[in-house]
């Protein structure tokens, strides 16, 4: 890529919220960020570790309850609830890691949807701290002194920056002898170990890192809709998630990016073109081809066309 | 020839592995010394592959002790052995299939590496000095076996023969003092064995110890330092090649195993 080919998404996406126009789209670029700090951090389990968590809900869960019940019961600045956040998650990510240390495959998907159900039970049954069903609603927006970031316009850089941050988490460690620990799992664990590759340790690490991701994905989601309830932990999140790591490209840095925006656009898209019906049709419709056609995915299938194009 | 030298560097004590009612290891005892190319042969299902899962830490021993420089090895996880510088690789051919060849030795550069994670994290310096002198590592193994004209190819891709050499490279990366490799010339050429056969000697030479399985016997008596019978779960002889090829239990067992099959 040219040096301009570089600087003008870094200007588009600095100066995004100046010619957006409408705060609806706004709105849904910054859904976007926040799934694709999601689909990044399942991307690191899923696409590089080959191991799938069907509660990645639980995670993100886990990040928005923290953050809002230290910032609405402690009155907590959100500067300080958003570790405390990272650090839950991932403290719940490795809880997971330890459990599922030798199951692989199905067993794993299966510890980790069972642990998406208990934690879902609790924020609803527990009615004292998460006050039920009924959820926390008037969580603050952040505020940077005497400023707040409540604006659309201003908490976009605000997850511009975390979506920054957690991809450039995901870039080094991928490039490093940790990334390469990781594929050696998904690749041939047996081998793996026989090089010295202690695979249980990278596995609970990958898992750490990846809800700890989440979690701060969780905590933005809190500050940004102000309430939150035990929705969180619906398993359609953690379905749209796979969706987007599947569809982007699993195992690839920018395929979630990718597949977080188009499938937070979409849903949208199609809203504004057919009744709900249609929609969810369309959508499924769509996915069926994409999987038909790029199994690997969007940004491998683009990857591999370029370098048809340009041998 | 061999050098002898007084510490040993591997030492089986009646090893013993039950699988349910099946006997597949009935109390094997051998040592191997540093240094040397040591072979393990016998019919199919004598419990060669058995014994090289126990000491590599795939598979609990029902019994028995295996030390490995006066140091017990038993209960250690395989990464963790391989740790202690013992490294195998796999009767079927094992390599990391989706990965380039560089990547593959990159993998086996693992122990070489020190990075922590927030090393990594914050990008520190060292970080990629450690990188790019794995990555002068890789290119120099991957030149030993052979395969410097492959590289970047995907492993999977590769003929078959190639493949074990990427096990090979791989199995080196990870810098084995002693090296265990199963039936490294199965299902290649006669050129081919011979060529490995020629690499074996040549990690002998640069001091890693070779405990070998092998069902080729020209490759076998022609590197070996020592040869290990098995039948039955059972070493039934011990020695140079010379001598195992006129020992009568282990004609018998070559020819009784052949005539017995029905």
């Amino acid at each position: 890529m040219t040096r301009a080919g570089r600087f003008v998404p870094v200007l588009l996406a600095l100066t995004l919220p100046l010619w957006l126009g409408s705060p609806y789209f706004l709105h849904v670029v910054i859904m976007a960020g926040i799934f694709g700090i999601l689909a990044l951090s399942l991307n690191l389990l899923l696409g590089y570790t080959g191991q799938l968590s069907l509660g990645h809900a639980a995670f993100f869960g886990i990040g928005a309850y923290t953050s809002a019940l230290l910032t609405l019961r402690l009155e907590w600045s959100f500067w300080l609830a958003l570790p405390c956040a990272v650090a839950a998650s991932g403290l719940a990510g490795w809880l997971i890691g330890r459990l599922a240390l030798k199951l692989r495959g199905a067993y794993f998907v299966l510890v980790t949807i069972s642990f998406a159900g208990v934690i879902a039970l609790v924020s609803v049954n527990w009615m004292d701290v998460t006050n039920g069903p009924l959820g926390l609603p008037g969580v603050p927006a952040p505020a940077l002194g005497p400023w707040s970031l409540r604006a659309k316009s201003v908490y976009y850089y605000l997850v511009l920056v975390a979506v920054l941050l957690a991809y450039l988490v995901c870039r080094r460690l991928v490039a490093s002898r940790i990334g390469r620990a990781f594929v050696a799992l998904r690749e041939n664990e047996a081998l793996a170990e026989s090089v010295g590759v202690d695979v249980t340790h990278y596995l609970v690490l990958a898992a750490v890192v990846s809800a700890a991701m989440a979690g701060m994905a969780g905590s933005l989601y809190a500050h940004y809709t102000r309430f939150v309830s035990p929705e969180v932990f619906l398993f359609s999140y953690t379905v749209t998630m796979v969706i987007m790591v599947v569809a982007g490209g699993k195992g690839t840095l920018a395929g979630p990016l990718v597949g977080a925006l188009i499938f937070t656009a979409l849903p949208e898209a199609l809203r504004a073109v057919t009744s709900w019906q249609w929609q969810m049709l369309a959508y499924g419709v769509l996915l069926v081809l994409l999987v038909f056609f790029l199994p690997r995915g969007i940004v491998p299938a683009l990857a591999a066309w370029r370098a048809w194009k340009a041998p | 020839m061999a050098r002898v030298e007084s510490a040993l560097t591997l030492s089986v004590r009646d090893l013993a592995v039950r699988f349910g009612g099946v006997t597949a290891l009935a109390g094997v005892s051998f040592d191997v010394h540093p240094g040397t190319i040591t072979s393990v042969i016998g019919p199919n299902g004598a419990g060669k592959t058995t014994a090289f899962n126990a000491i590599t830490g795939y598979l609990r021993p029902t019994r028995g002790r295996i030390e490995y420089v006066g140091v017990p090895l038993t209960g250690l996880r395989p990464s963790a052995i391989a740790a202690r510088g013992i490294v195998r690789t796999f009767q079927r051919t094992s390599v990391f299939p989706s990965l380039s060849v560089a990547d593959n030795v990159m993998i086996g550069l693992h122990l070489r590496g020190s990075a922590g994670v927030l090393d990594v994290l914050l990008g520190r310096r060292r970080r990629a000095a450690e990188e790019s002198r794995l990555a002068h590592d890789a290119d120099g193994i991957i030149e030993f076996v052979g395969l410097g004209h492959r590289r970047g190819e995907v492993a999977s891709e590769l003929p078959y023969s190639e493949q074990r050499l990427v096990e090979l490279a791989v199995a080196l990366a990870a810098r084995p003092r002693l090296l265990l490799l199963d039936e490294p010339g199965a299902g290649m050429t006669t050129a081919e064995k011979a060529a490995v056969g020629r690499l074996i000697r040549r990690i002998r030479d640069q001091s890693t110890t070779v405990l070998l399985v092998e069902h080729d016997m020209r490759m076998v008596m022609g590197i070996s330092d020592t040869v290990i019978v098995m039948n039955h779960g059972r070493v039934i002889a011990e020695g140079a090649p010379a001598s195992i090829q006129a020992h009568p239990d282990v004609i018998r067992a070559y020819l009784g195993s052949a005539g017995d099959r029905d």
